[in-house]
């Protein structure tokens, strides 16, 4: 009986979910609310897709923003969490407070704090002008580089805190016993540290690129008008164009895209 | 002189863990560091080993001292409570792992590591993982790891601690036999007296931070020079008294008078240490004027080699009684006499 | 070395929030503009009917679904952890963790169809907005509290329990006496994970929701497309007060449960 409540939940709202997805990206659109047939099978969604290299071109953009964002998380999340793993442990929950903190400021105002600093008219042009540094402003605001700093602002604690918890249960009796064998500092690291560390370096690494794959608020609010991704794609399709069949096949596309680091990232933390 | 600590004192926060400590240690020794736990035995070794700074006092190794000097420049090696095996590298990559710090050549680290994993029987096990290893193939592993760099000196801390009470003879005799194949000066940390005792070439105890004694076994044993050691080793009962003007030291708490090896003056107060097997228990019988007391059976435990009686005595004081396992012990609540030979009384400094 | 990196990546996640809490007490009316100190976009805020009939919107949808999510939750996390071998185990494991790893936007798009489907189906819900944004979030947050629940749980020594049976407690009391007091501070960190994920998020909300239930965050992005205003500010300033005051008082008592606890044992 205590198993049939969340057992029926998880079937109502996670099974029935995703497998409607699957069939109504396979459905013919229509006229009305909601705005396809039930039951029908069409492979209307799917040549609308296969029409249009934008789709493919923008899948393509999605992995390669999603891979780069989860890269600088890593290499700057990796030294965070070691000298955080590595201070003294009375300060150890402050700083990690100080990693967490930022999340309940509000994702969205966090941006809205970028768009503040990166704009034409922002605080950062304002610095640069006020120096002297530059005569005109920047045009630093719906650019890559701006959405990247966005996303790698938005993800950083999902990198930090697993990386943190992995370094934190290495066992530093190990990393003594390196140095006992006649290893300097950074011997230890390479040959140690890094080694024993690397699950959880890549399973942050894909906690931050399996949801970055499919990240549709950062790159509307900081990045280039013209660079589609997935996640505008699929909202594009569903709120402007009300194509149902066409939003549920880019996010079928998007799964199958990620079922392979899904599954991998799962292995990692199911580890023992 | 291999090693030499001078004075070594060290701190955490408010507890004192090493007290101005000094200890000597000669190349090829057997040395144990005994105590129990908060002994700052292990903090000794980790000093030793350079994990530690001593807040006062030096380490010299080979007469060099040893301050700001990193561990991996230090000539010592160290076998971990737990092993510290890397878990991600195999058996062969874990021994190599010091050979390799030191460049070098592959085919001669290949050499060394083979034969040294043949020294202890584990060259078919060179490509597992530690995780497939039993514990006694890990205590092994770890051990061939630090000899493997054929350093003078060897430290090891519980070695046999993780290890069942079975493999825990055998381990230790190996122990011992590989200290003099290789010559190295083993100086391990150990909790256990029987382990200390049956191994070790001197024994060292520690208490509070303190080095009490360091003697080889039998002298520990025999003429422990506290009563801390003379409890902690083999559980003697400690006598008090007074000498009296007959020469004998008279023990009110335990109503008997001892006759000591070298009398005392007169009206010097003394404590004794008495072993529980120099001790003889009988139900009847006259009663010696000296070395012997009255007092009645409280209880009694079958320890499989005897019988540990405990005996209240006329005085108060409580005395165990070690009885061999083929004598009859008589029924709880009786009244017993106890007597023992003067050899048996050993003064204490304390 | 990793210090400085803590150091710049610590000043990297702190300077706009800062910058935006700052300037809030600025009284230009251009934002991240300097204007003298002021309180005016404070007044502003709390004289803005629309704003903050969302954001009680948002607090009340928040509050429902953490609670549902704790509960549902709690059991996925017990049925995984207590519960052995059983027929669907797998599928059960599987879908617990699915919420965790679906881009927002499929999430948010596949639960608009499972309430769409249900409406077709049962004639309910008959129009969405703060019911279905509630049950989309305490799904999202039950698959996050499941996590929590369970590891906890499985760090937890099961001789407690059979102890507490052992001594004659039914598997109720057994529940009630020793493993709900043990778990409180797991269930406590996922109702807070949940109340959180539900707060800050516009993406689900936006697909399951309907005219009638703008959330904070939902207004909040469809005012930010037509421009930043310095009420914005304002609300990072009040909400980060918030978010701090908070975390005092649960830091307060956990450090007094700590202490009491210390004293206890």
């Amino acid at each position: 009986m205590l198993r049939a409540i969340p057992f029926g939940w998880l079937l109502a709202f996670v099974a029935v979910p995703c497998l409607l997805l699957l069939a109504i990206a396979f459905s013919s659109s229509a006229e009305g609310v909601p705005p396809f047939a039930w039951g029908t099978l069409s492979l209307d969604a799917w040549a609308t897709l296969t029409e249009d290299s934008f789709y493919l071109s923008a899948f393509l953009r999605s992995l390669r923003v999603a891979f780069i964002t989860a890269a600088l998380c890593l290499a700057l999340a990796f030294p965070m969490a070691l000298a955080l793993a590595r201070a003294p442990a009375r300060w150890q929950p402050a700083l990690v407070l100080a990693v967490l903190l930022p999340f309940w400021t509000g994702f969205l105002l966090r941006m809205a704090a970028w768009v503040g600093l990166l704009r034409d008219q922002g605080w950062l042009n304002g610095v640069l002008l006020g120096l002297g540094l530059i005569q005109e402003p920047l045009p630093m605001l719906y650019s890559t580089p701006a959405m990247l700093l966005g996303m790698v602002h938005a993800y950083l604690p999902f990198a930090v805190l697993p990386l943190y918890a992995t370094l934190l249960r290495l066992d530093r009796g190990l990393e003594e016993a390196a140095a006992d064998l006649g290893a300097s500092a950074f011997t230890v690291f390479r040959t140690i540290t890094l080694p024993l560390a690397a699950p959880g370096a890549a399973a942050a690494f894909l906690l931050v690129f399996i949801p970055a794959a499919g990240e549709y608020v950062v790159p509307e609010m900081l990045g280039p008008p013209e660079a589609q991704l997935v996640g505008r794609a699929l909202w594009g399709a569903f709120f402007q164009d009300r194509d149902w069949p066409l939003a549920c096949l880019l996010a079928v596309l998007l799964l199958a895209v990620l079922v392979l680091p899904i599954r991998l990232f799962q292995r990692l933390e199911n580890r023992p | 002189m291999l090693l030499s600590l001078e004075g070594v004192t060290k701190r955490f926060g408010a507890t004192l863990a090493l007290d101005g400590l000094s200890l000597a240690v000669e190349r090829g020794e057997f040395v144990a560091l005994l105590g129990g736990s908060g002994s700052g035995k292990s903090t000794l070794l980790r000093l030793i080993a350079g994990f530690e700074a001593p807040d006062a006092g030096r380490v010299l190794l080979d007469g060099v001292d040893q301050d700001r000097v990193p561990p991996q420049a230090r000539p010592c090696a160290m076998v971990f409570q737990n092993y510290a095996l890397f878990p991600h590298l195999s058996v062969f990559d874990n021994v190599a792992y010091g050979l390799r710090r030191e460049g070098l050549p592959g085919l001669d680290i290949a050499a060394r590591v083979q034969q040294a994993l043949a020294l202890v029987g584990l060259e078919a096990l060179a490509a597992r993982r530690p995780h497939q290893l039993s514990g006694g193939q890990r205590q092994r592993v770890a051990l061939v790891r630090a000899l493997v760099k054929r350093p003078p000196l060897v430290l090891l801390d519980e070695p046999l601690g993780a290890l069942d009470a079975a493999l825990r003879e055998a381990t230790g005799q190996e122990l011992r036999a590989l200290q003099r194949a290789t010559g190295a000066a083993f100086i391990m940390v150990t909790h256990d007296q029987a382990e200390a005792l049956a191994l070790a070439d001197r024994v060292a105890v520690l208490e509070a931070g303190r080095l009490v004694q360091c003697a080889p076994p039998r002298d520990l044993y025999e003429r422990p020079a506290t009563r801390f050691v003379a409890s902690f080793l083999g559980g003697a009962n400690v006598l008090e008294g007074v000498m009296g003007a007959d020469g004998l030291l008279h023990c009110a708490a335990a109503g008997c008078a001892l006759r000591l090896a070298t009398p005392l003056p007169a009206g010097t107060k003394a404590a004794v240490a008495l072993r529980p097997e120099r001790i003889a228990l009988a139900a009847e019988g006259e009663l010696p004027a000296e070395n012997a007391a009255t007092g009645v059976l409280r209880g009694v435990v079958y320890q499989g080699a005897g019988w540990l009686c405990t005996v209240a005595l006329a005085g108060g004081q409580s005395l165990r009684v070690q009885v061999p396992a083929d004598r009859a012990v008589p029924p709880e609540g009786v009244p017993v006499l106890l007597h023992w030979p003067a050899t048996a009384n050993i003064p204490l400094a304390d | 070395m990793s210090r400085v990196a803590l150091v710049a990546g610590l000043a990297f996640l702190w300077l706009p929030i800062l910058l935006l809490v700052g300037y809030a007490f600025s009284a230009s009316p251009i934002p991240f503009q300097l204007g003298g100190f002021s309180l005016r976009w404070f007044a502003a805020l709390a004289a803005d009917e629309r704003l903050l009939e969302a954001a009680w919107l948002s607090l009340r949808v928040a509050t429902g679904a953490a609670t549902l999510a704790t509960v549902l939750g709690g059991l996925v996390g017990w049925v995984l952890a207590r519960q052995g071998a059983f027929r669907g185990r797998a599928l059960f494991g599987a879908l617990a963790g699915v919420p965790l790893v679906l881009p927002e936007v499929v999430t948010g798009l596949s639960l608009l169809l499972a309430f769409v489907g249900l409406q077709t189906l049962l004639g309910w819900p008959t129009e969405r907005g703060a019911t279905t944004v509630l049950l989309a979030h305490a799904t999202l947050g039950a698959a996050y509290a499941a996590v929590v629940v369970q590891s906890r749980l499985s760090q937890l020594d099961r001789g407690l329990e059979e102890a507490a049976a052992d001594l004659g407690a039914s598997p109720s009391q057994v529940f009630r006496t020793i493993t709900l007091p043990l778990i409180a501070p797991a269930l406590a960190a996922a109702w807070l994970l949940a109340f959180t994920l539900s707060l800050d998020d516009v993406v689900v909300a936006s697909f399951v929701s309907g005219p009638a239930g703008t959330t904070l965050p939902m207004l909040l992005f469809s005012r930010l497309r037509l421009g930043l205003t310095p009420e914005i500010n304002a609300l990072g300033a009040a909400i980060l007060a918030l978010a701090g005051l908070a975390l005092g008082l649960a830091a307060a008592m956990l450090h007094r449960s700590a202490r009491h606890q210390g004293k206890a044992g």
